[in-house]
């Protein structure tokens, strides 16, 4: 996990604008908040490699952004509370759960989401690729986050062994409990980057 | 047979937009002028609601409206009501939705709702309201007369309210191991010569067990979304079904069926709590009519747990008899069911589990669906089958050891065959190659040589070995199967299962494919809007859509090669006989030259017209597949066809598995280290898929065996899982690095695919294989119970009293 965006750090910065709770919508309440007009909202974010202007709230979770203000429904929410992993994205390379990374704080950063990992021509990135070929996904519900995971993972380590994958996947829940088929694509992914 | 299609790996269509993000799943849908709404949920186990005020909420900017109990159709307790009123049966009850222009909004809303409520009595265990003087869930009694048998597992149960109650006495002697005395029961069943089969028996072993409940935690929280044009009501829903959910929607919605359009691509898991309709559906599609706008309703993680409805606990006692060759004489069990709100139950299936995996010479079930003010119960993978499989190993296990058996070669010996008679009316099985499969895993494990070994104990870590069983009713009859050719040549097949997770939905159109001998490639599969023209399809559930419906789709490619070669002798001269297929051409069977592609077929089909392109159509077709075949008419070579194929008996999903567990004696933790699954699941049709579904289940079962269950406090009647962390899923590390898998892979002779379904007793299998290899690993002892903690273990090895009373519930 990216130290400078830490569970903690995202609280800490939950509480400095003031949200109360949680909210199934992925946004953090808070009655204060719509007037704390010192943070400035029009934020630029580097997503995919592209430059995207967007209206944000101070207490806006990235999850929340991505999807309901980008249209990036790749992404998915499935606890909202930094729990399940389904929602992992890439900042600067590094898995990160959105549903618990500020949007404002995400502006520095280079964010790759899965709608990203397609190759220039159209044709599935490696990861996903190896994911089809070993039938990874079930629900397909927590994909995008494992795909997430080994997409982090490989770039830091493009040939790791199979323990390292299970651990690198260790923040991604599955119910449909798809665990050892995601870690023969990640296998897989390897051995085609090699 | 060789085959072209069925056995072999593919890519189902949906996998590319999983791992591409592409897929939508319900709450990726937007729609111009949508609403948000949110659910104010009781918090209170039980009680009325007295008085609503909701004004200061709709004065707010933004807010569209609130829907009650008062503006939706009555239901009768114990049904589960959309939104409660006159009894809310427990905390996180749907009460009051709120609809807004925004989230943020619905759920500052929300807020602003004063509900006020008369308190009632509650209980969360079922014993507790069994013994004479406890609490009942409803003023109206404590246990469900049940008025009907379940059509099928995901069916609403139906019935009214009872009151039975046990002396304390009794309820001890069950807390003991001992059969109550004099007792009353709500239902049960029962065959052979119970009586008979004990004295004949060598060894008699009594145990009473406890299994928790457990949560679905279905990744996708549930979600919904709809909007009604033109008197039709769109419906987006996060389902396991098609139609099946389109008629207990309609239902639900108080229109016809060919009003409603329901669309699903993809569901992020289901696992039997979305087999059908379910209320918060029905807020939704009411509230989007009432506001004439959008709606979308999707709930959080937390409320999930509320409304997600779980496998109901299950409290019990159970007596088994064998000869000194193994065979089981006979088997009496007690099964008391955590009913929640509505009395759902499996208690016939529990024992169903037993009457087929041991197939005793006489059986017996009692049983008692309690109610309690917990969270309503629904289907979880393998319902009843599961739980009872993980309670029954390590008691079959010591029965084998009291045998002095071999305890693998015991369960062969048990082992179901396809002329067994089986289950309440003590019919046959479509097939069973059980003790093939026992005989499998055995090799793969390398099970007689370590059982032989003495268990290696290595400074504080001890090992155990441990088999299990699992089976489930997978597969029915009856169903639809449609197919279409159009002048371009492409085939399309048209799914009506609904697409739960496991490509079944898909794999099932293989079977059609095969039939018509033509490449997957010219194949595209028609599936998740209803509007796309779907046949009439089972649930999707219970194992049972590779059995039923790779029949229906054999059906119906049948019926369009034998258009296709009617077409031909029509065109080419000659009969219908006089022709074959390949290639994606029909032809003379004696001059393969002359023919007619697939394509100029389909277009002479439309110029025929007739039963060719869809204007007629069997009589017997379910109205869902009629209108489709309407709406198709004209537009290409129609194959459609009821699967009237025989069928004989149940259609099983059998499974068996081995496992190895190291438990840590000081912390009481265990790893599963090895596993092996193997199932009888007929001719594989789509191995990827039965590796998930074997390898998927084994994760479910460690996470049934070790952690999962529902808890609620009974001083308050509050749940204590409201978290994935608190009613924790296997992990990536809670399960081995990697996990073998095999099947028998011998075709059932009752599905000329020869495929049935095998997703549940993957986990019951997993389950059991584990709780027998902890019994193993402690000398035999038995806890019991599930989930077996850590705390137990090292309980039970410092001779400490366990945290609970004996077959307690709600335990932490
Ligand atoms: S949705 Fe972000 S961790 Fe679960
Ligand atoms: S594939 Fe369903 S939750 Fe992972």
């Amino acid at each position: 996990m990216n130290p400078k965006l830490t569970r903690r750090r995202f609280i800490k910065g939950v509480i400095f604008s003031s949200a109360a709770a949680a909210s199934g919508a992925g946004l953090y309440l808070s009655a204060q908040s719509a007037g704390s007009a010192v943070m400035e909202r029009l934020l630029t974010l580097s997503i995919n490699g592209v430059d995207r202007r967007v209206d944000v709230a101070p207490q806006e979770t990235l999850a929340f952004t991505l999807r309901n203000k980008l249209g990036l429904t790749g992404t998915k929410v499935a606890c909202n509370r930094g729990e399940c992993g389904a929602c992992t994205v890439l900042l600067d390379d590094i898995p990160n759960y959105s549903c618990s990374v500020l949007t404002h704080n995400a502006k520095r950063h280079a964010i790759t989401t899965v709608e990203g990992l397609r190759n220039e021509d159209g044709s599935l990135g490696v990861v996903q690729q190896a994911f089809v070929e070993e039938l990874a996904p079930q629900c397909g519900f927590c994909t995008p986050g494992q795909v997430m995971s080994a997409e982090g993972l490989l770039r830091a380590n493009p040939n790791p062994t199979r323990e390292q994958a299970r651990q690198a996947l260790a923040g991604n829940l599955c119910r449909c409990g798809a665990y050892d088929h995601y870690l023969n694509g990640v296998m897989r992914a390897a051995e085609l980057l090699s | 047979m060789t085959f072209m299609h069925i056995g072999k790996n593919y890519t189902p269509p949906d996998a590319i937009g999983k791992v591409t993000g592409e897929i939508r799943y319900v709450e990726d849908y937007r729609r111009e002028g949508m609403v948000y709404a949110r659910l104010y949920t009781s918090p209170v186990p039980s009680g009325r609601v007295v008085r609503i005020d909701a004004e200061e909420a709709l004065r707010m900017d933004g807010v569209l409206g609130v829907l009650t109990a008062q503006d939706l159709p009555p239901t009768d307790a114990p049904e589960e009501p959309m939104l409660a009123s006159a009894d809310v049966t427990y905390v996180g009850q749907p009460i009051l939705a709120i609809a807004a222009i925004s989230d943020e909004i619905a759920e500052a809303a929300l807020e602003r709702v004063r509900v006020d409520f008369e308190y009632r009595e509650f209980v969360t265990d079922p014993l507790e309201s069994l013994t004479a003087g406890g609490p009942d869930a409803y003023p109206d009694g404590n246990v469900l007369n049940q008025t009907e048998e379940l059509a099928d597992e995901n069916a609403t149960i139906r019935g009214g309210f009872t009151r039975i109650k046990w002396p304390a006495a009794e309820i001890a002697r069950l807390r003991n191991g001992q059969e109550p005395q004099g007792v009353d029961y709500a239902g049960g069943w029962e065959y052979g010569d119970l009586q008979a089969g004990f004295e004949e028996a060598d060894v008699v072993v009594q145990e009473s067990f406890v299994t928790a409940g457990t949560p679905h935690h279905s990744l996708e929280p549930r979600s919904a979304m709809s909007y009604w044009e033109n008197g039709k009501c769109y419906f987006h829903g996060s389902t396991q079904s098609q139609s099946a959910v389109l008629e207990s929607l309609a239902a639900m919605l108080g229109i016809a069926e060919q009003d409603l359009v329901l669309i699903n691509q993809a569901t992020g898991g289901g696992f039997g709590s979305k087999g059908r309709s379910y209320p918060m559906m029905g807020v939704c599609g009411h509230f989007s009519r009432i506001l004439n706008r959008p709606v979308q309703l999707r709930i959080t993680r937390e409320q999930e747990y509320y409304v997600g409805v779980g496998r109901p606990g299950m409290q019990g006692w159970v007596k088994v008899g064998a000869k000194a060759d193994g065979r089981i004489t006979a088997i009496d069990v007690i099964i008391i069911s955590d009913g929640g709100p509505t009395g759902r139950n499996s208690a016939s299936a529990s024992a169903e589990h037993l009457s087929v995996v041991y197939t005793p010479g006489a059986m017996r079930l009692r049983n008692i669906p309690v109610f309690t003010n917990t969270t309503p119960k629904g289907a979880q993978r393998g319902p009843g089958q599961n739980e009872m499989s993980a309670a029954i190993a390590p008691i079959m296990d010591k029965v084998a050891r009291q045998l002095n058996m071999d305890r693998m070669e015991f369960r062969r010996v048990n082992a179901p065959h396809s002329d067994s008679p089986v289950y309440q009316d003590r019919g046959p099985l479509t097939s069973a190659f059980m003790t093939e499969a026992i005989d499998k895993v055995s090799d793969l494990f390398n099970w007689r040589e370590r059982e032989s070994q003495p268990r290696s104990r290595n400074g504080n870590k001890v090992r155990g070995l441990g088999v299990g069983m699992g089976y489930h009713a997978a597969g029915g009859n009856g169903y639809d199967g449609l197919v279409r050719i159009t002048p371009d040549g492409r085939i399309h097949l048209h799914s009506g299962a609904g697409n739960l997770g496991t490509y079944s939905y898909a794999d099932t159109t293989r079977a059609a494919a095969e039939v018509l001998q033509c490449r997957w490639e010219s194949c595209e599969i028609v599936a998740g809007r209803t509007d796309l023209n779907l046949p009439h399809a089972s649930a999707q559930g219970g194992s049972n859509t590779i059995f039923t419906h790779t029949r229906t789709n054999w059906v119906a490619a049948e019926d369009a090669v034998q258009k296709l070669k009617e077409i031909a002798a029509a065109e080419l001269g000659g009969n219908a006989a006089d022709y074959s297929i390949g290639d994606e051409r029909v032809f003379r069977s004696d001059d393969p030259a002359r023919g007619l592609t697939y394509g100029e077929a389909a277009a002479l089909a439309i110029e025929m017209g007739g039963a060719f392109s869809g204007q007629e159509f069997p009589e017997d077709i379910n109205p869902i597949t009629r209108r489709s075949v309407q709406a198709l008419a004209g537009t290409g070579l129609i194959g459609v066809a009821k699967d009237k194929l025989p069928k004989r008996g149940i259609s099983p999903g059998l499974m068996v598995s081995m496992a190895e567990v190291e438990i840590d004696l000081d912390t009481g933790k265990y790893q599963v280290l090895d596993y092996v699954g193997v199932a009888d699941c007929g001719k594989v049709i789509h191995p990827h898929g039965l590796s998930q579904q074997i390898n998927g289940g084994a994760v479910w079962g460690i996470g049934m065996a070790g952690f999962e269950r529902h808890v609620y406090d009974p001083q308050n009647g509050l749940p204590a899982n409201v978290g994935i962390y608190q009613a924790k899923l296997p992990t990536i590390l809670d399960v081995p690095a990697e996990m073998k898998n095999g099947a028998v892979d011998i075709p059932d002779p009752y599905n000329p695919a020869g495929g049935r379904g095998v997703g549940e007793p993957a986990q019951g299998a997993a389950v059991a294989a584990i709780t027998s290899a902890i019994a193993d690993a402690l000398d035999g002892h038995l806890f019991n119970r599930v989930p077996v903690t850590p705390d137990m273990i090292v309980n039970h090895l410092a001779r400490n009293q366990p945290g609970f009373k004996p077959l307690e519930l709600n335990t932490f």
